[in-house]
Formats: structure tokens, C-alpha cells, sequence
């Protein structure tokens, strides 16, 4: 009789072999890495020695002694450091991506909306917008703004006068200057008055529509509050306010704010490029909230601009925002590519011009590296706190 | 009972045939209708449209094609001339410098050797990628480990087998684009998969490392990557090991391109369903052979078309080896069209029209392979 179930299995049974082979693969692993991190270390410090290349971070306080075409804080070849150097390139990629990043956003959602219109021609053409520009290289287009168009634009003395002082030439785009009083800030005051003061007014005309049922519109008012206020200020204040308008000089424009070709080729090509892949982003969101959403907020009587604004985009912005956000990123690495059309952004300035001068190239290139790396970290950890607080709460 | 009977005099027995729609809904004329005028603001949209496209294709076609420039020996051909007020594209410019565009400084004796690659190449590609082709088990070994030393026995040269080296300063044009996808491909595959393994492994040690790695290579932009290999691998080897310029780009190129690959590939590894761990585990089999041949096929036929759409932004990445100094394709324009023999106005809209061609056919014909094969997949159950 069967006593046992023990008794059923043969009594010499393998045992099972205990796993070494995994710790022991995570040590050599461990061993490999840092061989060879050792082995590079050596032959960097000799490689440095024999090329006679100093090491650390010691030039960063020393004066950088080149020219930077673009830039937002003060700085002089003769006088500022290549620390000085970093923050103008640095300040001037993050220029160039803010400005191309709420460009690419509007363009991007414009196009995304268009390829689902139900007009035929109009999805056509945002559909080939949309193939056209993302079968092609980034840098290729960006030559092609570049070379092919700004560069031919009239020389100076052919050039085009905007409309408002604006003048056009292949130099750059030379715009009028806002130039302000020290008044000016009572302006400022006035804006955020208006602001907080239309806040207010929406929170109010919630409240009485939750307690009456009744609809009043505040759309004219507050329109009305936010560019009225501001005005009167301006009014009130007299007029701080001037514009500088650049003229011609026989060799080059002066006066007014100057946009460089590169700067222009730069903010045209990554918003054109990046509203691509938006629309691609744009589409995918719309088309993930299901038709029997939309149907269900009909059926419930909301009409299509209230439907569209309280039931789909809620749901199509939390499938819209994660990639959005990694586009955004993606936005913010191209702009590097600056480098091969000159305009000085961190790579150019950084990882080109101080590379170039002080030799340190592992210093340099850690610290490039190390400023895309943080904006891609932050921004990372931006997108999961947000992924957190939209999840949908399952029962 | 009757009265209800006598008042249906006649109750048809068959269906009546089918109406058919109403001419408004049916045929072009209804198609135009929901489609392009069924409302007040469609019709504006409509013809807005209209306009943009009156108003831009036919100077584009007059450009390119009807004025466009077919043959002539320099830049002249091109210039504006009492014969030809407005000349339009030159294209007499890229006919004269095709041959550079494809093979760069190339020597022309030994260019067989190139147009040979491309073939054993293309064969390689149509043979790995058609899902109805025969043993796609040995194409793989074909691609990712013959095709490789083949191609460098046929480019770089065996003075044994009497192929005389050219190094690699001479290559150029559409075969270095090329090389640098293929070996971007080659390499990062594997690695990719190996990176996506090791992330999803249960080594803590293995996972870190794998994630540092993907994290930091996909965090920066590709530019900074060239710079490092261009810069500082040559100084973390000893001084006589210092590679080529065009073996740096590519290993930059390809381990950046491998930690895109692995996030693809750690996507089909998510794909498999926990059962298909479990059967495999229940049948004895060892993590190797459970990942080779249980998990790994279906996990990459899965993400087959992302693969493809990775491979489209590596082709497209390929034109930044420009910016360390490498001669691509695009930097093949750009020396063509700054010679002066060739100064024309439309030289070099012509040159990057001609290279946007080119990336464009490549690309949009993998994206539609791509698509393709995804619709097969949902057609046939898998995702």
C-alpha cells in the first residue's frame, strides 16, 4: 500500500542543480565593465600626457577668446570664460526649442486634425504632408531651408521691406525692437489684475451655473477684462513704450532686433519635421477613444463642439501627452544639428568651438552629454508624474 | 378575422428588387458630395485647397520637369540665357556627377566590386525581409554573419585573393549611406537584443547595466554620440590601436542604434503572453532555449514593423556622419554643388531635390513594407 506519495517517485531523483550560473555571470559582467573602464582610464591619461592635454575642469574659468553670433546674455570673446561660453550655447538651444516646440505643437495638432477630416482633398494633403516630410532626412531639409532658400534670398542692397519696419534680406530678418520706459511694469501689474480678475469671474460663473442651471457666458467680458486693462495702463501710464526700427546702412542694418538665417532655417525646419510625427501622435489619440464615446455624449444631448471638448479630447489628450512628450525630446536632440549649419547652440559653441580650442575632449563631451541627459531625465520624470495623476483609476 | 383579411387585398410573396440609391448619394457625383461638399465649411476647405494646388503644382511641374535642364557639360547649361529666360531644374548637373554620388572617389576600375555589394545585399534584404521566402533561418546567417565579411572582403580588399585595398578615405556617396545602415543594422540587431534581454532580466547586475546603457544612448542626441566616438574612442585605446574615422562613426552609429533597437525589441518581449514563459518553463526547457526558441520568434515577429521603422530612422540618422566628417551621400551634394564649374542658381535645389528622391523612395518603401506586414499580423490573430 501506498503510504506516502514520496513513495511513488524513484528515491534517486536528481536533484535539482543550485544556480551559480547567474551570480557568477553578474560578477564577470561586473569584472568585464570594469576592466575595461580601467584599461580606457590608462589610456586616456596617456594619450592626454603625450599630446599634452590638461585635464579637469580647470579651463572653464578661462577666458574663451572666440566670437558667438547669437547671444541672450552678455558675453565677449575677450573677456568672458568658456563657462560663460557653455551658458549662452545652452541658453540658445533652449531658445530655439521653446520657440520650436510651440510652433510644431500648433502645426502638428493642426495637420493630425486635418488627416481625419471627413473633406477628402484636405486629409489627402495632410496625409502627403505628413509622408512626405518624414521620409526625409532632417538634416537634408534642414541644408534645404537653409542653402536653398534663406541663402538666396536678395542680398542687401535688394532688400525686402516688410510690412511695420520688418526688413528681409539674406543676411537675416531684422524686426522692430519693443523698447520700454521704466513705467512700463505698471502694464505688466495691469495684465495680471486682469488675469486673476477673469479667473475670478470663470469661477463665479461656474458656481452659479452648478447652483442655478443657468448659462451666462463670460467669453466677451473677460476678452474684454484681459485686453482692456492692460490698455487703459498703457494709456494711463503714457505710452512707455517704443519701438526701434532698423534701417538700412550702406553695409548692414542696424537698429531693431536681428533674427539669424540659421536661427530661422533652424526654428522653420524642427517645427516643419516634428509637426509630422505630432500629427502622427494627434491621430493615433483621436482615433483611440471609441466611437461609442462620442455616440454616448450624443445620445446624452451634447452637441458636437461639447462633445469634442468634454468628452473626446479628455480621453484622447491622456493617449496624446506621453509620445507628445517624447517628441518634444526628440525636438530638443535635432536642434543639435544646428552644428552643421553654424548656428551657435550648445553643440556648436560646446562640443565644437571650446572642444576645438581647449582639446579636453572627454570633459567637453561629458558635459554635452550631460545637459541632454538632465533634460531628458527631468523631462521624463515630468511625463510619469503626469502619466500618474491621469490613469484612469481602475475598479 | 376576415374583415382584418379583406383588408389586405394583396401581400406581395418575394422581396421587391432593390431601388437603386438616390443619384445624389451614388457614383462620383454622390462621392463628391459627402466628401467634398457636404457642408458650408467643407466647400470653402475644398476649394481652399483647390487653390493651394493650382497654385503650387504647376510652377512646381514647369521646374522640374518642363523647363528643368536634361544634358549639357557645366554650369552654363543652366544660367538663364536668351534660349531659355527662366531655366528650371538642372539636372544635367546630377547626370554628370552620378557616378560621384554613388561611388565617391571610388576608383573606377575597381567599382564592380561596389555595384556587386549592393547586389549580394539586395539579395540578402529581399530574401531576410519576404515573409513567403525559403529557410529564412539561413538568410539570417546569410546577412547578419556572411554578408558582413563578404562585404568587407569585396570593399576594403584581400590582396590574397588579389582584390588591392581601398581604404576607406576613397569611399563615398550612396555606397558609404549604405554601409553605415547596413552595419547599423547588422550590429544593432543583436546588441538590441541582447540589451533588451539583459533589461528584462533577473540579475539585478545584468538589468542595471542595461538600463544605464539604453537610458544614456537614447537621452542624447546622436550628434554627441559621433562627437564621442570621433573624439575621444580614439584616446581610450593605446595610440597604434586608434581606429579609422569611418570604423568610429560607425560604432557610434551602431550602438546608438542598438539601444533604440532593444526598447523595440524589449516591446515584443512584452508582447508574449506569461503563458508562453510558463509552457516553456513546464517543458524543462533552460532560459537559452526557452528565449531562442519559444519567446525571441515570437517576440520578433511581432515588432517586425517597428524593427522596419527603426531601421527608416537609422537610414535617416545616416546623413549625420556629415557633421564628423564622413563622405555620405549628402555630403557628396554638398561637394558637388559647391564646384564652380557648376554655379548655377538651381544647382542646388536641384542637388538636395535629387538626394530627398532618393531618401524618400527608401524610406517610403520600407514604411510600406512595414505597414504591410502589420496588417498581416492583425489579420492573421497576432499582436
Amino acid at each position: 500500500m501506498i503510504e506516502k506519495i514520496q513513495d511513488l517517485l524513484p528515491q534517486d531523483l536528481p536533484r535539482r542543480p543550485r544556480r551559480f550560473g547567474g551570480i557568477a555571470l553578474q560578477i564577470a559582467l561586473i569584472l568585464v565593465i570594469a576592466g575595461l573602464a580601467y584599461g580606457a582610464i590608462v589610456n586616456v591619461a596617456q594619450n592626454l600626457a603625450r599630446a599634452h592635454i590638461a585635464s579637469g575642469f580647470g579651463f572653464w574659468n578661462n577666458t574663451a577668446g572666440f566670437d558667438i553670433s547669437q547671444t541672450l546674455i552678455s558675453y565677449s570673446a575677450s573677456t568672458s570664460s568658456f563657462g560663460r561660453a557653455f551658458w549662452v550655447g545652452l541658453l540658445n538651444t533652449l531658445l530655439v526649442a521653446a520657440i520650436a516646440i510651440v510652433l510644431a505643437t500648433v502645426l502638428g495638432f493642426v495637420v493630425g486634425i486635418a488627416r481625419l477630416s471627413r473633406n477628402w482633398l484636405v486629409a489627402r494633403l495632410a496625409g502627403g504632408y505628413v509622408e512626405l516630410i518624414r521620409n526625409v532626412p532632417l538634416l537634408l531639409q534642414l541644408f534645404f531651408w537653409y542653402n536653398a532658400v534663406l541663402k538666396s534670398l536678395p542680398q542687401l542692397h535688394g532688400s525686402v521691406t516688410l510690412p511695420g519696419g520688418g526688413i528681409l534680406n539674406n543676411r537675416g530678418l531684422f524686426l522692430p525692437r519693443a523698447e520700454f520706459a521704466p513705467h512700463f511694469s505698471a502694464v505688466l501689474i495691469a495684465l495680471f489684475v486682469a488675469i486673476a480678475a477673469a479667473i475670478v469671474l470663470r469661477d463665479w460663473s461656474r458656481r452659479r451655473r452648478e447652483r442655478t442651471g443657468r448659462l451666462i457666458r463670460i467669453f466677451w467680458p473677460v476678452l474684454g477684462l484681459l485686453c482692456g486693462l492692460p490698455l487703459a495702463a498703457l494709456a494711463l501710464a503714457g505710452f512707455p513704450l517704443s519701438f526701434s526700427v532698423p534701417h538700412m546702412g550702406r553695409f548692414n542694418v542696424s537698429g531693431g532686433v536681428e533674427i539669424l538665417p540659421e536661427f530661422a532655417a533652424l526654428v522653420l525646419v524642427l517645427t516643419i519635421y516634428t509637426a509630422a510625427f505630432i500629427a502622427e501622435v494627434v491621430r493615433a489619440g483621436v482615433l483611440a477613444v471609441h466611437a461609442g464615446q462620442t455616440e454616448a455624449a450624443q445620445a446624452l444631448g451634447l452637441r458636437s463642439a461639447a462633445t469634442l471638448r468634454l468628452v473626446v479630447v479628455p480621453q484622447a489628450m491622456r493617449v496624446i501627452i506621453p509620445p507628445l512628450t517624447s517628441q518634444y525630446l526628440n525636438l530638443i536632440k535635432n536642434s543639435s544639428l544646428a552644428v552643421a549649419i553654424g548656428y551657435p547652440d550648445l553643440v556648436q559653441v560646446f562640443a565644437g568651438s571650446v572642444l576645438n580650442i581647449t582639446g579636453q575632449a572627454v570633459e567637453v563631451i561629458a558635459i554635452t552629454m550631460a545637459v541632454y541627459l538632465s533634460i531628458s531625465l527631468f523631462m521624463s520624470l515630468l511625463m510619469n508624474l503626469y502619466a500618474r495623476t491621469t490613469a484612469i483609476v481602475e475598479r | 378575422m376576415s374583415a382584418i383579411g379583406d383588408q389586405f387585398l394583396y401581400v406581395r410573396g418575394v422581396p421587391a428588387d432593390r431601388l437603386p440609391p438616390p443619384a445624389a448619394r451614388a457614383g462620383v457625383l454622390g462621392w463628391l458630395r459627402t466628401n467634398l461638399f457636404s457642408s458650408p465649411a467643407n466647400i470653402t476647405l475644398t476649394l481652399l485647397c483647390v487653390l493651394f494646388i493650382v497654385w503650387a503644382v504647376p510652377p512646381l511641374l514647369r521646374f522640374f520637369l518642363i523647363d528643368a535642364v536634361w544634358s549639357g557639360a557645366d554650369g552654363d547649361a543652366c544660367l538663364a540665357s536668351p534660349a531659355q529666360p527662366q531655366p528650371g531644374a538642372c539636372w544635367a548637373f546630377v547626370r554628370v556627377w552620378s557616378s560621384y554620388f554613388v561611388y565617391g572617389f571610388y576608383p573606377i576600375g575597381q567599382r564592380w566590386r561596389v555595384d556587386l555589394f549592393f547586389l549580394t545585399l539586395a539579395f540578402g534584404i529581399v530574401w531576410l525581409l519576404r515573409l513567403s521566402a525559403p529557410r529564412r533561418d539561413i538568410s539570417a546567417c546569410y546577412f547578419f554573419i556572411v554578408l558582413p565579411i563578404l562585404s568587407f572582403v569585396l570593399l576594403h580588399g584581400a590582396p590574397l585573393i588579389g582584390l588591392s585595398v581601398v581604404p576607406t578615405a576613397l569611399w563615398g556617396g550612396i555606397l558609404v549611406t549604405v554601409v553605415v545602415a547596413t552595419i547599423g543594422m547588422v550590429f544593432s540587431l543583436p546588441l538590441g537584443i541582447l540589451l533588451a534581454l539583459g533589461r528584462c532580466s533577473e540579475m539585478p547586475v545584468v538589468r542595471l547595466f542595461a538600463v544605464i546603457f539604453i537610458e544614456f544612448v537614447r537621452g542624447v542626441p546622436l550628434i554627441t554620440v559621433l562627437f564621442m566616438a570621433s573624439v575621444m574612442l580614439p584616446l581610450f585605446v593605446p595610440e597604434h590601436l586608434a581606429p579609422d574615422k569611418l570604423i568610429r562613426a560607425l560604432i557610434g552609429v551602431a550602438l546608438f542604434a542598438s539601444a533604440y533597437m532593444a526598447e523595440v525589441v524589449r516591446g515584443g518581449l512584452i508582447a508574449v503572453p506569461r503563458g508562453q514563459y510558463e509552457a516553456a518553463r513546464a517543458l524543462g526547457l533552460g532560459y537559452w532555449r526557452m528565449t531562442g526558441l519559444v519567446i525571441l520568434p515570437q517576440a520578433l515577429r511581432v515588432t517586425l514593423p517597428n524593427i522596419v521603422n527603426t531601421f527608416i530612422g537609422l537610414f535617416k540618422d545616416t546623413t549625420l556622419v556629415f557633421v564628423v566628417g564622413i563622405f555620405d551621400f549628402l555630403h557628396a551634394i554638398e561637394a558637388a554643388r559647391a564646384d564652380p564649374k557648376w554655379a548655377a542658381p538651381t544647382t542646388t535645389v536641384t542637388g538636395y531635390v535629387f538626394a530627398g528622391l532618393f531618401y524618400f523612395v527608401c524610406c517610403y518603401g520600407m514604411s510600406r513594407y512595414a505597414r504591410n506586414v502589420e496588417a498581416r499580423l492583425t489579420r492573421s490573430g497576432r499582436r
